[in-house]
């Protein structure tokens, strides 16, 4: 069964068409991968159905907009796969 | 269809919240200055109203879902075809479904029909907002009640 990351990696890699190579826990999905807002929808999309989860993708911004949170706790992307296991979790709760 | 005034939809014919599915109906009309320009003499339905038709049925579905509570925008319009051309007069069959309803963003499958023939169809996204404020909340709710939209609208709404 593939990490979290392996299946973050791979939509994105497939989403945004980026070398699947180039994208590492440690990448920034807006500052180092170059993804806008709307190609985030569609990361997000694919990533719903594959966990069957529901990001709350407006408390996010929402949060760093307040300057509650930055952008690294949710779109740095081992941060953002913790975010995923923790739903997943919550799901199975 | 009001074409210069970008309503689209004549009538809601059905709205499922259960199954998350609506479906209404238009008619093209017979006259409109944008057939003067598209094309003289060969009068044709653009393409991209086809697509705003469908977004605007896929829309009336998310704002009933969302009870009159938020707005839904089109954000992108995906693997769309326009599988022929749709002529003045002729009415349109719409359809939508909610295929998945994200954290302030929702995708829709759409399509229309004429006559029972396929003639258009795409995947859709929204960008789903809190209205900008409540003139346009009451307008939406002005034209809903006059396509036949019939949603309880909450008294906050």
């Amino acid at each position: 069964m593939p990490s979290t990351f392996d299946t973050v990696a791979n939509i994105i890699s497939e989403t945004c068409d980026i070398p699947r190579d180039t994208i590492k826990p440690e990448s920034h999905a807006i500052n180092d991968l170059g993804i806008d807002s709307l190609d985030f929808l569609d990361i997000a999309f694919a990533i719903d159905k594959a966990f069957g989860i529901k990001m709350p993708l407006e408390q996010w911004t929402q949060e760093v907009n307040d300057g509650k949170a930055t952008t690294e706790q949710y779109f740095q992307l081992n941060n953002l796969c913790t975010r995923i296991d923790e739903l997943v979790a919550a799901k199975g709760a | 269809m009001n074409l210069e005034h970008f309503q689209l939809i004549d009538r809601i014919v059905d709205l499922d919240l259960a199954q998350q599915t609506i479906r209404t109906e238009a008619r093209v009309p017979t006259a409109s200055t944008i057939f003067e320009g598209h094309f003289p003499g060969y009068p044709l339905m653009p393409g991209v109203l086809l697509i705003e038709a469908m977004a605007q049925t896929s829309g009336w579905l998310l704002v009933a879902l969302n009870s009159f509570k938020r707005m839904p925008f089109l954000a992108a319009a995906k693997d769309a075809k326009l599988r022929t051309f749709v002529t003045p007069g002729q009415k349109l069959a719409i359809t939508a479904h909610l295929d998945h309803d994200g954290s302030g963003y929702a995708m829709t499958n759409a399509k229309i029909k004429c006559a029972g023939k396929l003639i258009c169809d795409a995947a859709l996204t929204f960008r789903v907002l809190d209205f900008p404020n409540p003139e346009m909340a009451k307008d939406m709710r002005d034209v809903a009640a006059r396509i036949g939209l019939k949603v309880e609208v909450p008294a906050d709404g």
